[in-house]
């Protein structure tokens, strides 16, 4: 049968499932507040990083909830650390332990040789 | 007469045993020294360095000056054990050498000369050196008494808190506890027996012999007093008093001119040796007095590196203040030696420790891999504009915009030609980053940052942000001149380029930790503030300023906990019931304005909201074409 160049495209399903959502869990432990987030995006809106890059701390909070670590390991290094986002959080989240664990944890679990 | 007795054999051992310690640990230590450390204590060992050690040494390691000055009963503490006790044994060897049989002899018999010679001291001049024997044997006693008391009520001393210590370090603490009493009795017994002795062990000898059988007792008390002796200096070298014999190393080097750096390295790890876990960082941590956090000041920090556990909470949960390194009476660089553990990445302590914790194998920190390449690629093309004087906010005065709208007033009104450099945003400065122990990341934002400044081709770098001051000025390596806002105001008004009305506000002034301690501006804010407003201060100022709590330093701290310091630092400042508290940092006014009634400025709003309508401005032109334009003026 003709292939006409076609194929089809992987499934976009988030599953639940299989994700590994250990990375979270690990962060909420360690820093109870990522629990409170909202994904309102204040922090994403302020960073000073994301004036720069596509960074977006809500993007990350997303993926790691979602457990889709590696998409989120690729982006976690552009984070400046400024802090600025925890002064801004309506909720209290302290975003940098936040982020600065999820780098710690992900640069061992992934084999991502930064940081 | 005899010569030797076995009891002697305890402390024999212990002596040897730490002496030859003591000189294989400095010869190691001095090896790993680098090149240039080396040269520098040859040149200290044979200049300067080496007088001012010695009188060092004879002022806070024996006397302890610093800790007299600020708490006088607990200095007597210190005094009286290491003064105390070098004065007994320097008079005890001298004893030994001018009464005993001979000269020249082995330390024993000068510690226990009491037991050798049990009839010295009943005529002439012998029985005055007995009397001053007895009394520096009391002044040992009288602060040992106090030390004891201290373990079980510290007020006592004027301290709040006192160190928790570990198994190893509370019998070393007994250990050294038993030395003088057992001393007193052992002496008194003999003395008692032998009807010798002055005020103390006399006194207390014949009340003692009055009812008991001295002569067999005192043996006894002599093994305790040789025991005690030699299990102090047998457990010295794996507990926290290892700092008698390293700080006299640590002096001489930092009077040599080594300092800390950013690497692990000797100097590091003698001040951690140094370290005689006090505890007067304790109280001086707010961590500690506000939200009775107490694990992580500077005396566990030490503790647990010299034991070889992990510290990488410890490391992390502290704001960085500073505020401990003031009160340190040994003078240990604790903020510097925080930050080389938060530069360990690779999660395995930095010291192992071999031989039951006797030696130690270091790993070193800061041969950071190169090739990672970039992270940021921060190489988007932003315009560049040429100007002397360029002002950099920095993110946390993006978040305050009102210190950004009273720079651009200032500016204004100053005349000079200024570029807003990060007007629609720019890059940070890197400071958060290396405080997190990330600094190869932030030598990148340093280079992105270093190239726009140097294009600008600008003099003077303005910011607004101290947190931004200290990495421009310590690791960026610029050509222009870096000034916080409050020394170009300052500048401005000595230049006579700005004047202001007084406003007669009564006003406190809030010292910001980057811009005190860390970057040691005091007198700039308080300069520019008495033009404009009436400036009271606080108890809690200077060199003793107050953390917000919102410092960048900490990552675990909490928010709420964040907020309690913040509170707790506003009802200090406000003590007096002043009308504003005035910062100078976007983020001590952004956390205090959190929770503070009373209203917080930064000090370049306060400014800029009286600057006098009227300025007389020192001409900008060269005299000649003035002259020029005012005849032109003339004629017109």
């Amino acid at each position: 049968m003709n292939k006409f160049g076609f194929t089809l495209s992987v499934p976009r399903v988030i599953d639940y499932d299989k994700n590994d959502r250990s990375v979270a869990d690990l962060i909420a432990a360690k820093e109870p507040t990522f629990r409170l987030c909202i994904e309102c995006g204040t922090c994403a809106a302020t960073c000073t990083a994301g004036n720069f890059t596509d960074f977006s701390l809500r993007e990350i909070n997303v993926l790691l909830r979602r457990g889709e670590n590696e998409a989120a390991a690729e982006k976690i290094n552009r984070c400046m650390l400024c802090g600025k986002c925890i002064l801004v959080c309506p909720r209290g989240v302290n975003t940098r332990n936040v982020l600065f664990i999820a780098r710690e944890t992900l640069s061992k679990t992934n084999g991502h040789e930064r940081l | 007469m005899k010569d030797f007795d076995i009891f002697v054999l305890p402390f024999n051992t212990g002596l040897y045993f730490i002496l030859i310690y003591c000189v294989v640990r400095c010869v190691i230590w001095f090896r790993q020294l680098s090149r240039a450390d080396k040269l520098r204590l040859q040149r200290g060992f044979f200049g300067r360095a080496f007088g001012q050690s010695l009188k060092e040494i004879f002022m806070e390691s024996l006397i302890h000056r610093r800790i007299l000055k600020s708490k006088p009963v607990l200095g007597y503490m210190h005094m009286s054990l290491a003064f105390g006790w070098f004065l007994l044994i320097l008079f005890g060897t001298i004893e030994a050498d001018i009464f005993g049989a001979k000269h020249l002899n082995p330390p024993y018999r000068a510690i226990f000369f009491r037991f050798f010679n049990p009839d010295h001291g009943t005529t002439g001049l012998t029985r005055i050196w007995s009397f001053w024997m007895d009394l520096l044997l009391a002044f040992i006693l009288s602060g040992l008494l106090l030390a004891v008391i201290k373990r079980f009520i510290p007020g006592v001393v004027g301290m709040k808190k006192t160190t928790r210590h570990k198994p190893a370090d509370r019998i070393a603490l007994t250990a050294l506890w038993l030395i003088f009493p057992s001393r007193l009795l052992a002496e008194s017994f003999t003395c008692g027996a032998h009807g010798s002795g002055s005020f103390l062990t006399g006194t207390t000898g014949a009340w003692l012999a009055s009812f008991l059988p001295a002569e067999t007792l005192a043996y006894p008390f002599w093994w305790l007093y040789s025991l005690s002796l030699g299990v102090f200096f047998i457990l010295l070298p794996v507990t926290r008093y290892m700092h008698i014999p390293t700080e006299l190393f640590l002096i001489f080097m930092r009077n040599s001119g080594i300092s800390t750096g950013d690497k692990t390295g000797t100097f590091s790890e003698v001040q951690i040796h140094s370290c005689s876990s006090c505890g007067m960082c304790i109280d001086a941590c707010q961590m500690n007095f506000v939200t009775g956090i107490r694990y992580m000041q500077p005396v566990y920090l030490h503790r647990s590196i010299r034991n070889d556990e992990d510290i990488t909470e410890i490391a992390h949960d502290c704001l960085m203040c500073g505020r401990c390194e003031e009160v340190c009476p040994v003078g240990i660089e604790i903020s510097a030696v925080r930050m080389i553990q938060r530069r360990n990445k690779t999660g395995e302590p930095l010291v192992k420790n071999n031989w039951m914790g006797y030696f130690r194998n270091r790993n070193n920190v800061g041969s950071e891999k190169s090739d990672t390449g970039q992270v940021y690629n921060l190489r988007n093309g932003r315009e560049v504009k040429q100007a002397d004087v360029i002002y950099f906010a920095g993110c946390m005065t993006h978040l305050t915009p009102g210190i950004k709208e009273a720079m651009m007033k200032i500016f204004r009104a100053s005349g000079e030609k200024v570029w807003f450099m990060d007007e629609e945003g720019g890059a940070c400065c890197g400071r958060p980053l290396m405080l997190a122990g990330n600094d190869r990341e932030a030598r990148e934002l340093i280079n992105y940052n270093s190239e726009i400044i140097r294009k600008s081709g600008a003099k003077t770098l303005v910011t607004s942000c101290p947190i931004c001051y200290n990495v421009f000025r310590d690791s960026y390596y610029l050509e222009a001149e870096v000034m916080h806002h409050t020394e170009y105001l300052k500048h401005l008004i000595d230049d006579g380029n700005l004047r202001f009305n007084y406003s007669g506000r009564k006003v406190v002034y809030h010292d910001p930790c980057e811009l005190g301690r860390i970057a040691g501006i005091y007198d700039a804010p308080r300069e520019v503030l008495s033009w404009v407003a009436d400036l009271h201060e606080i108890p809690e100022r200077e060199e003793k300023g107050l953390c917000c709590g919102g410092s960048l330093g900490n990552l675990i701290l909490n928010p709420s906990k964040k907020a309690a310091i913040a509170s707790d630092a506003v009802k200090r400042l406000t003590r007096n019931n002043p009308e504003m508290i005035v910062t100078s940092c976007p983020l001590c006014k952004k956390t205090f304005s959190q929770v503070s009634h009373v209203k917080v400025s930064d000090i370049a709003e306060v400014t800029a909201d009286e600057i006098a309508a009227v300025q007389v401005r020192k001409p900008r032109r060269p005299a000649s074409v003035s002259l020029k334009v005012m005849v032109k003026q003339l004629l017109e």
